[in-house]
């Protein structure tokens, strides 16, 4: 008795196609993509089903979490070194050229500004972003040198404009209005720490800003 | 893994020798999948970067006189008291006189919108087609997510006048009676 056989066809696909695609798309992804740098305080911020976007550039994100830590930071590296200029100026600090150079790599900061060069200093994102290693900025709710987040934002707001006056000659140059100011706070901080932040924008006129949030499902 | 069964063996024909072509196919599944697994990582990175952003508006600030507070109709305006516990206590016209005293709901479907809902058909009704008011004040035992929710709320509902304001004494009372002043 002989077995009957039974041919098996193969099942090799061809797969060139699908790798040239697959590689067209990868590349497309990978060039338009921006990498995500890491945060020095990541919070978790309230879901929301606005879709509205926050633009990429010009813009100043204050982070608020873990009982009212404040963190600042904004977006374009030429805006960082003025700001920094300006805020040496008026706390009367040093830095020296390489702070600048360092700080302007730096995406936000939450330390008083005479520990911002021991801040600098520590030289890797890893170490400065190290929990307990940045108390926060102080705030409160006046308008004098204590406010520091009031500093910060009012030298930011400065720069921005400085800078895109600078721009304005330039080929390609798009008017971006002023800086953009976002309050991204965690979704379980307590309103007193909020209602301080909008009080000190309110003091120096900022009076729009966006609140960051997740998407959620409706 | 493609290629399962290449040659089944068995078949071959007198003596015939073959000369095997190499390098004409190269498997390339290992090649796909690995770019896929990058593709997808790249995508979900995309999307999720950019922030959403819900724009605020505040008013001007007085800073010559703290109590400069506007005055808007009873009839119009209904005041949310964000507490604590995710509740809402609101009230509809003055605190002292409310046409709708303070009650409390939670931040549902069913709970503040519908309130919003049909606050929104009444009031143009009883005003001569003015619209709603919404007054939104957080007591500071409520968080974020719970101005944020309220905030989404409004554009759900479409509300079209809404303002942050500071909450009173006489209003932490009521959210004291009613339990929603706790941590």
């Amino acid at each position: 008795m002989s077995k009957a056989k039974v041919k098996r066809s193969s099942t090799s696909i061809d797969m060139t196609a699908m790798c040239d695609v697959s590689f067209l798309l990868l590349s497309f992804f990978v060039m338009t993509s921006t990498a995500k740098q890491p945060e020095a305080f990541p919070v978790d911020a309230p879901g929301a089903v606005t879709t509205d976007k926050l633009p990429d550039s010009n813009v100043g994100m204050i982070t608020v979490g873990d009982g009212g830590k404040v963190f600042f930071g904004v977006s374009d590296r030429d805006v960082r070194v003025k700001m920094l200029e300006k805020m040496s100026a008026r706390y009367s600090v040093q830095f020296s050229q390489e702070d600048y150079e360092q700080f302007s790599l730096m995406e936000n900061f939450g330390v008083p500004i005479k520990n911002l060069r021991a801040l600098i200093s520590l030289g890797s994102s890893a170490a400065r972003n190290a929990p307990g290693v940045q108390p926060g900025l102080p705030v409160d709710s006046t308008e004098a040198l204590t406010n520091e987040l009031y500093q910060w934002v009012q030298v930011a707001r400065l720069s921005a404009v400085e800078v895109n006056k600078e721009k304005e000659g330039e080929k390609d140059y798009v008017e971006q209005g002023p800086l953009k100011i976002a309050i991204k706070a965690d979704a379980n901080e307590k309103y007193p720490s909020i209602s301080t932040i909008i009080e000190t924008l309110r003091n120096q006129k900022q009076n729009k800003f966006s609140f960051i949030t997740s998407l959620k499902a409706n | 893994m493609a290629e399962l069964n290449q040659d089944g063996g068995g078949g071959k024909k007198g003596g015939k020798v073959r000369s095997k072509k190499s390098g004409g196919k190269v498997d390339l599944t290992a090649m796909v999948d690995l770019a896929f697994l990058l593709i997808t990582f790249f995508m979900l990175t995309t999307s999720l970067n950019k922030p959403n952003a819900m724009d605020v508006a505040m008013p001007d600030k007085n800073k010559m006189d703290a109590n400069d507070n506007i005055e808007i109709s009873d009839t119009r305006s209904i005041t949310l008291l964000l507490g604590s516990d995710n509740k809402i206590s609101w009230y509809y016209g003055q605190l002292k006189s409310p046409i709708t005293p303070p009650a409390t709901v939670d931040y549902s479907t069913e709970g503040i919108r519908k309130v919003l809902l049909t606050k929104k058909q009444e009031v143009p009704a009883r005003n001569g087609g003015k619209d709603l008011i919404v007054v939104i004040r957080p007591s500071d035992k409520s968080t974020q997510r719970n101005l944020v929710d309220i905030l989404d709320e409004m554009k759900i509902v479409d509300v079209k006048r809404y303002m942050i304001s500071k909450i009173t004494p006489e209003e932490v009372e009521v959210l004291e009676r009613e339990n929603l002043y706790n941590d």
